[in-house]
Parts: C-alpha cells; structure tokens; sequence
C-alpha cells in the first residue's frame, strides 16, 4: 500500500516535469552578439532588424599628444554621418558622409549564417559586408595626378565577420578584410589590400561593456608610412541609444581610411579621443 | 481492508490519468502603461496541462518568444531585463482552487502555486475563469505582476519608459489529452 503511494502522488503531481518532456526540442539563435553595429571603427556581425532606420553619428578629435595648443586633440574633429536601414532582419543598408578626405560611402550587410544550439548547431555567426567609397577631395583631379579621373576617387571593400558569442558577457570576432582602391601611389602601397582583423567584447554590467578591434594590414610594403588602425572602447547603451567612448589612432571612418591610410601610431602616443552615438527610430512596427 | 484501500487507490488513479487536458491554443501577454509609451508584448508558444481530477495545473511560457511592436525592445527585454539566455522560461505550478468539475457555464476559481519568473520563484494566488466549451476547456485570467519581486531591474534612468508593475493576459484553451 505504502509502496504504491508515491507512484500515483507522482503521476500526479509533476505536470510540469510532463510538459518539459513534452515540448519539442529548439533551435536557439544566438542574438545581441554585439551591442551595435560598429564595434569600434568597423562593423560587427549585427545588421538592423526589418524596419528600423538607425542615425549614426561618429566623432573623431585630434591626437591626444597634439599638446595644450591643440586642447590635447579636441580642437579639431573628423566626422561621419551615417544612416543604416534594415531592409529584412538578415539584409540591411547604410550611407554615410565623412569628413575625412571628403568620403561618400555606402554598405550592404548580409547575415549568412547565425551562431546557433539545439537541433541546429553551429559555432559562429558570419556576416558578409560589400562597400564602396568615394573620395570628394582634393576637388580638383589634377592635384593628384595629370591622369587622375573620377572613377579613380572611388574604393571598395569586401569583409566577412565572423563572430562567436562565447557567453553572454564575452564575444569574439575576426574580419578577414579586402580593400580595392583604384587609385594609388605605387611606391607606398598597392592597389588590393588584405587585412585581418580581430576584436571583441566583455560585459561589464548589462548595459556596459568594453571593447578592442585591431585590424593587421597583410599588404603593408616596406617603408610604407601607414599603420595598422586599433582601437580600445566602452559601449554604453541607454534605451534606444548606443553611446561608444574611444581611443583609436584612425580618424576615418570608412574600411579605405582607417584600415590602409591609418597615418597615426597607436603606440607612439598618436590617440585621438573618440565616439560613436547610435539613434534607433522604429520606422515600421513588428506584426 | 488494505487489500479494499489498495484496489480503491488504484482505481482512483486511472481516471487520474485519463481526466488530462493539454493546451491547444496558448495566448500569453502583458502590458506596461507608463507615462512616455506603453509596453505590450505577445506570446503564443507558451505549454500547458491541467488535470481536471486533481484541479492540478501547470505552464510553461519561454522568454524569447514575446513579440514586441519594436525590435530593439524585444532585444533588450530578452538582454538585459529577463535575461533569456539565463532564464529561458517562465513557470506556473499549482492548483485550481474552487473548481466544481466538468460542468457547463463559467466557473470562477483561483489558481494557487508557484510562479517562476527571472529565475525567481514566489508562491501567488490569482484570479481566473474556467468554462466548458463542448470537449474543451478554456482557462482565463489576468493578474499583476511587480517587476521588483522578481529582480527584473529597471535602470533608474528609464523608470519613466517602463512601469514597476505589468499586467499579465492569459487565455488558454485545452482539450483531453
């Protein structure tokens, strides 16, 4: 009698041990890999979700070792207004001005493949990035070279990023990086241009984290007077905005000028004071 | 006599089985007025049983499935206030407390257990309505759930955007299992 008991208390009694068993097992998607879409001058894996237009804004001051004349960089500002549109949840767009060498860019984002657990695994979430980027300045074609025409201003960029989500405070991600730019000094640097980047995140609380992106130039010739373009920062995310603070030695803020006409040596003291301030604006709700 | 209590007991447990409902049509939801935008969020992929002999019930809601209006929200909501990857479901485990059986019209009872939410679990008692509908049976309620109870934090800074408690819907319809 007393050896039955505890069978039917049992049968009865566990109807959620039941319904765990029951529900079917999932695939869960790894999300908010990265706070935004840039992790420091360059991008993450993340694209805007469908419908949602993000206004970036992106500051620059000058070398922090300019000294007190200078205000110690803050005298002088490279800036980029951009705007980034998710046209479905994996496919967004984006278009921005810089005021460094008077860039128009523009970008394509795809998310290929998402980090993913349960019936689906994979480790990683890969996203591709196509750009191109058109230098304004110097306004005349003959400053540069008797040859030089237009088509020449422009630039593109082909990345993959490549990120793993290794807990929910700590994130890693690599950017094999291919910079074409049609017009260059033969002398210093070439035509395509290859660089590897890596960088990540730790959480420190849940709305702030810091940050690290350095992108190794593969292509670099000997006696060229560029450097590989780092940078260190915090991300502070408030409601609808993501505030980065950072230290970088890169004042553009397109693949072109960061990744091969990074002019300032992080290690020399060549820092400049910089952020980036993110806007999300809900243009079509969810259904 | 023991062998009676014996054949008794085991009789009683078969019906105990058979008398179980599971959850076809599941519609959870909760709503936040506060004073610079409401908050809203829909979820239909939440579980549910109920054993209409013992009045037991239980559910089981997961997180990332509450649709927001806006993405980012849900992002955050998942992120940073319930913490999903954490605490990927949310839990009910209790009785049914003034249920007269399978008869028809609507019947007012409470729901007694344990609610687990964020990792937190508090024992609640919450108003509701069961009705007969032909073979089914469709459980209603709506209650009050305050942020601060189960640590959901709110940074100081938006308190304006989110209110300190959130009305949750719920609408289930079962039918025998």
């Amino acid at each position: 009698m007393f050896l039955l008991t505890p069978c039917v208390v049992m049968a009865q009694n566990d109807l959620l041990g039941e319904l765990e068993k029951d529900s079917k097992k999932e695939t869960e998607y790894a999300f908010a890999t990265f706070k935004g879409t840039r992790l420091g001058n360059g991008h993450t894996v993340e694209t805007k979700p469908a419908g949602t237009l993000e206004f970036i804004f992106g500051h620059r001051f000058g070398a922090i070792n300019g000294g007190s004349y200078e205000m110690f960089g803050l005298d002088q500002a490279y800036v980029r207004l951009g705007l980034d549109y998710g046209i479905t949840d994996h496919l967004s767009a984006s278009i921005g001005r810089n005021s460094t060498d008077k860039t128009m860019d523009g970008y394509l984002k795809y998310k290929l493949l998402r980090q993913s657990s349960g019936v689906k695994n994979f480790p990683v979430s890969v996203t591709v990035l196509g750009g191109a980027a058109y230098k304004l300045s110097p306004k005349d074609n003959k400053e540069v070279a008797p040859d030089f025409e237009n088509v020449d201003r422009l630039a593109y960029t082909g990345q993959l990023l490549i990120a793993r989500k290794f807990s929910p405070n700590f994130s890693f991600q690599l950017m094999p990086t291919l910079v074409h730019k049609n017009y260059v000094t033969q002398s210093i640097e070439s035509n395509d241009q290859f660089a590897v980047g890596f960088g990540g995140r730790i959480k420190l609380t849940r709305s702030i984290a810091l940050t690290g992106e350095y992108y190794y130039n593969v292509s670099r010739v000997s006696g060229s007077p560029y450097y590989d373009a780092m940078s260190l920062g915090i991300d502070i995310e408030t409601g609808g905005h993501v505030f980065q603070l950072l230290l970088t030695n890169a004042i553009g803020l397109t693949e072109r000028a960061f990744i091969t006409e990074t002019r300032d040596n992080f290690f020399d003291g060549d820092i400049h004071l910089g952020f980036n301030v993110t806007r999300a604006f809900q243009l079509k709700k969810n259904k | 006599m023991q062998i009676v209590k014996l054949i008794v007991l085991l009789l009683a447990s078969v019906p105990a089985m058979a008398q179980r409902y599971s959850a076809e049509k599941t519609f959870v939801s909760f709503f936040s007025k506060a004073s610079v935008e409401d908050i809203k969020a829909e979820n239909t992929k939440a579980v549910s049983m109920f054993d209409a002999t013992s009045g037991e019930v239980a559910y089981s809601v997961p997180i990332k499935d509450f649709k927001f209006a806006k993405s980012l929200m849900q992002e955050h909501f998942n992120e940073k206030y319930l913490e999903s990857e954490k605490y990927p479901k949310s839990t009910f485990e209790g009785k049914i407390v003034g249920f007269k059986g399978l008869v028809e019209g609507v019947q007012q009872v409470h729901a007694q257990g344990k609610l687990t939410i964020h990792g937190v679990t508090h024992d609640v008692d919450i108003p509701g309505t069961l009705e007969k509908q032909a073979d089914r049976l469709v459980m209603k309620s709506k209650f009050m759930v305050k942020l601060e109870d189960y640590k959901v934090r709110i940074p100081q800074l938006f308190w304006k955007n989110i209110a300190e408690q959130v009305e949750v819907t719920i609408d289930f319809t079962y039918q025998p299992k």
